[in-house]
């Protein structure tokens, strides 16, 4: 049987379906253009679900990422967030929470300062923003105020005790109890399945149950994040009717649930906005012309043709696929662009484990210009149709800086902006 | 705080042989107490191909050491079947190889008395497709590999369940008190608490491998003389053949391809080197030994490879070897010691793991008739047992275990390597060492955890927080064992990340940095808020 192909034109083709892939998307949808957008959404169930714009520099955890921001542009003003304004990473920024809460998973407002998110081991990580159902945890650490944690037998990797072990020096009052998931016993949990169960009011009733006798007093409550898939803030509030406590979750090992929200959120809401969205794909050959770019992409069935007038590349890094690489060299994967990295393999890792400086390798990535558009071989733009955003993007250490989410959101904004002012320009 | 323990012998060093030692001495019905700075096999026990040598490899140059490797393995094949992979070796000389060496290889194994059938190269193909056309010549020989984990675990709980025997990881001697040529009292400390114990025993044996020369010394004792040899290994993520693979050479670097149950190891590289503090393989080795390795096995070029590991040979120093440890012989060497003044110290040297049990007993001999125990040594026919807490370092048997029992609240808690969380809580109960505080790290010793692809990524995260769930951990120093735990695997598996390790260390940077902040601990800010 002759495979049958579609063919698609698009202002604008997004390849890629992480935070920047759809960030990008929804920003070009706002400018009006058409956009198609294609990739493996994967990884983003490796989230903790926080919005984090820049945490961390130079090793010290930083109060203020707005002050940490201008400090980057004069001393690695090759960071991608150093080619942006303040001004503009903001207007990202606070146009992809806002979206955020359009869908259905509300968020707290960015605002001037880093936030102590709490991390399942009982360490917390800076962010600007997170998600309402964990804002009470951070809440309550900031005032120390006594809470109970949870954790659930079977449930692998989180442990209530573990976090308030950990915790105790800065934040005594924690006490940690352990439940059995209703309907779940005698066997290994998931957060997923724990969320997609609490989506029912028969959970959530079952659940309160179990919670009632342990209040003993307590006035929060700390959960893995299970909280539902679709509308968190929403279960969060049934149970918190439901038992008289202040509920927040806690992130858990990946595959998490805040993660699964996002994604799905996406997939659900990119189409709505009238993003033709191929997110089970990869781009399989991708073609640079003078008039924009051409991808193809094999689907189970058929296959895709996608005439582009510009394209923003968001692939990723090692994890999703956008890059890779032999014993050798990193290479990028989708236009084989030259991939800025240390000159040998033994340059790559650092020889201590955590090396504070970040390993070398983690600021391998393309190398843009001003306006986004990645530079080929001879160091000029490999295409003045071809933009670049999130972390393939080298100068960046996104899991050190916790810069990951906002260096996302805010490449996506700059290199959108500067698409559409190419096809405009045509 | 000081503690008092009294025994019969002490033992320094729970390698193969300090084990091996503590059997053959229970066997006899004299008790002892084994210390170790670190832990089972840190040093070269496990830090090896876990090669069960048929002697092949020694022919050429030493028949006096092939012949030995042959007897004993034969002796460990009846002994300890269940520590051994019986999986047969070959011996193959390619292209580039010199033919005349290769011919004269069954002569020599004729001379040494080690079985060697000649393969055609379609037959050497057949049983190991992936050998190359290139293959010039190859012989069969009765290599075999050995588990070195469950062999010394197996050692040290079958001499603590004969009788009064103890095992005390992370202690080391500070100062010998010695009077009359007598060594009085060994005042040793446990390394993790800082508590000092003091050890008075009849009878002390050095069996401390590369830190041989250093614990002499502490006694007084400058007789030992050791060459250190690193030799670097890299473990695939599959098995890549069926038996052992050695190329048919002047011994040289990245020659031995060995199964290891579910991976297989090749290496290894020989450097001598003056000190034993840092031996952590380098990017260099690695590509060292790959490009020699190749020649032989050209999959190995595409292979993914999850870790590489060094060990240090301590080999004694022979006059004509120069500084070639290569040439350096493989024998070992019992002092004892009498002509620098000390009636009770003894120090095993040199040797190899194959031959392991033979350098226990002859130890054993001399410090039994010391004793005045005239008991002979029973190693060479007694069967070593098994035991459910010392079982879980064999490929496969977690997964297999867990099947058979089907209890569906018996959670994986490393997916890589199928190990259950009744194994972990097996080990932590009743293992060699679990009387004290038994860490990540030592789990991990005495099973599979963080053995496979994702060395550990996962893993060390659920273990961490099962262990403050049952109570071992109490503090947040248990997670700086988890740091001090991934910090070690790192050191191995740095030099091997590329292709599909790479998702792997992007992963566990997510995992260790973003979702448990292991980066920030001890920075001034983390932890606390604002």
């Amino acid at each position: 049987m002759k495979r049958h192909t579609r063919h698609v034109t698009a202002d604008l083709a997004v390849i890629g379906t992480g935070i920047a892939g759809c960030a990008a998307s929804i920003f070009a949808r706002d400018l009006g253009l058409t956009v198609a957008q294609i990739g493996h959404s994967g990884a983003m169930a490796y989230t903790t679900g926080y919005i984090d714009l820049l945490g961390v520099l130079d090793g010290r955890v930083l109060d203020d990422p707005w002050s940490g921001l201008d400090a980057l542009r004069s001393t690695d003003a090759c960071h991608p967030l150093a080619r942006m304004t303040n001004h503009d990473i903001r207007t990202a920024f606070d146009r992809f929470v806002r979206l955020l809460g359009e869908m259905g998973l509300g968020y707290t407002a960015p605002g001037d300062r880093n936030v102590s998110a709490l991390l399942p081991y009982g360490t917390t990580k800076p962010t600007l923003s997170l998600p309402d159902t964990m804002l009470p945890g951070s809440d309550a650490l900031h005032r120390r105020a006594p809470a109970l944690i949870i954790d659930f037998e079977g449930l692998q990797g989180f442990s209530a005790t573990e976090f308030c072990t950990n915790m105790a020096s800065v934040w005594p009052g924690l006490r940690p109890a352990r439940l059995v998931f209703p309907g779940l016993e005698a066997r290994p949990v998931f957060p997923e399945v724990m969320a997609r169960t609490l989506e029912t009011p028969v959970a959530q009733e079952q659940l309160a149950d179990l919670i009632q006798p342990l209040l003993n007093g307590a006035e929060t409550i700390g959960l893995p994040a299970i909280l539902g898939l679709q509308a968190p803030d929403r279960v969060r509030a049934r149970l918190e009717q439901l038992t008289g406590a202040t509920l927040f979750e806690i992130p858990t090992i990946p595959p998490g649930v805040p993660g699964i929200r996002l994604r799905e959120a996406f997939e659900r809401e990119l189409p709505r906005r009238g993003v033709l969205l191929e997110p089970q794909n990869k781009v399989s050959e991708a073609i640079l012309r003078s008039t924009g770019v051409d991808l193809t992409v094999q689907g189970a069935l058929d296959d895709l043709r996608i005439e582009a007038s510009a394209a923003v590349l968001a692939s990723g890094r090692f994890l999703s696929g956008g890059l890779k690489s032999d014993r050798y060299r990193v290479k990028e994967t989708v236009l084989n662009l030259p991939v800025r990295q240390p000159e040998t393999r033994d340059g790559w890792f650092s020889a201590e484990y955590l090396d504070p400086a970040g390993y070398p390798v983690n600021k391998a990535g393309i190398e843009i210009d001003a306006a986004f558009r990645p530079l080929g071989p001879d160091g000029v733009p490999a295409s003045d149709r071809l933009f670049a955003a999130g972390v393939v993007l080298a100068h960046q250490d996104w899991v050190r800086q916790r810069c990951g989410a906002g260096l996302a959101i805010a490449t996506a904004y700059g290199a959108v902006q500067a698409a559409a002012g190419s096809i405009n320009a045509r | 705080m000081t503690s008092l323990r009294e025994t019969d012998v002490l033992i320094i060093g729970a390698g193969a042989t300090g084990a091996g030692v503590m059997r053959d001495l229970a066997l006899r019905g004299i008790s002892s107490i084994l210390i170790d700075r670190s832990d089972l096999n840190a040093g070269a026990s496990g830090g090896n191909h876990g090669l069960l040598h048929s002697g092949g490899r020694y022919v050429s140059a030493d028949t006096r050491t092939a012949a030995e490797c042959h007897r004993e393995a034969d002796i460990l094949k009846r002994i300890a079947p269940h520590c051994i992979d019986d999986c047969g070796g070959m011996f193959v000389a390619v292209e580039w190889d010199d033919e005349t060496f290769a011919r004269r290889f069954p002569d020599h194994c004729r001379d040494a008395g080690l079985p060697c059938k000649e393969l055609s190269t379609d037959a050497a193909r057949t049983r190991e497709p992936a050998l190359p056309g290139t293959v010039i010549a190859a012989y069969a020989v009765p290599d075999a590999t050995i588990d070195p984990f469950a062999l010394v675990l197996g050692h040290v709980d079958h001499a603590i369940h004969l009788g009064d025997s103890a095992y005390l990881p992370h202690t080391a001697v500070d100062v010998f008190e010695i009077a009359n040529g007598v060594i009085e009292m060994a005042m040793c400390r446990d390394l993790r608490t800082g508590a000092e114990t003091r050890i008075r025993a009849r009878q002390v044996i050095n069996a401390g491998g590369a830190s041989t020369m250093d614990i002499a010394q502490r006694a007084g004792c400058s007789d030992v003389k050791l060459l250190y040899s690193k030799g670097t290994l890299l473990v695939s993520n599959t098995r890549i053949s069926k038996g052992v693979i050695n190329r048919l050479r002047v011994p040289g670097d990245g020659d031995i391809l060995a199964p290891g149950g579910t991976v297989s190891l090749l290496g290894t590289s020989s450097v001598t080197v003056p000190r034993i503090e840092d031996n952590r393989p380098t990017v260099a080795e690695i590509d060292h030994i790959l490009a020699e390795g190749t020649q032989m096995l050209p999959v190995l070029e595409t292979t993914r490879f999850i870790r590489a590991f060094s060990g240090v040979r301590p080999l004694l120093a022979a006059p004509d070897a120069g500084g070639n440890a290569r040439r350096a012989s493989r024998r070992f060497l019992l002092f004892d010691h009498e002509d620098q003044g000390l009636k009770n110290f003894v120090t095993i040297a040199g040797g190899k793991l194959t031959t392991f049990r033979l350098m226990a007993e002859k130890t054993a001999d001399l410090v039994a008739a010391r004793l005045g125990n005239t008991a002979a040594s029973t190693t060479s026919t007694t069967p070593l047992p098994q035991g459910d807490a010392i079982r879980w370092t064999e490929p496969g048997l977690a997964a297999r275990d867990w099947y058979r029992r089907a209890d569906p609240s018996d959670m994986i808690m490393c997916e890589c390597e199928m190990v259950a969380q009744s194994a972990v809580d097996d080990i932590t109960a009743d293992a060699p060492g679990a009387e004290s505080h038994m860490s990540l790290k030592a789990i991990a010793q005495r099973s599979r955890i963080g053995k496979g692809a994702c060395q550990g990524a996962f893993c060390a995260m659920r273990v961490t927080s099962h262990l403050y769930d049952t109570g071992v951990y109490d503090s947040r120093g248990g997670l700086e064992l988890m740091r001090a735990f991934l910090a070690e695997r790192y050191r191995g598996v740095r030099p091997v990340l590329w292709g599909a390790q790479l998702p792997q260390a992007e992963l566990a940077e997510i995992l260790h940095c973003g979702l448990a902040g292991l980066d920030l601990m001890g920075s001034s800010t983390t932890g606390e808020p604002e």
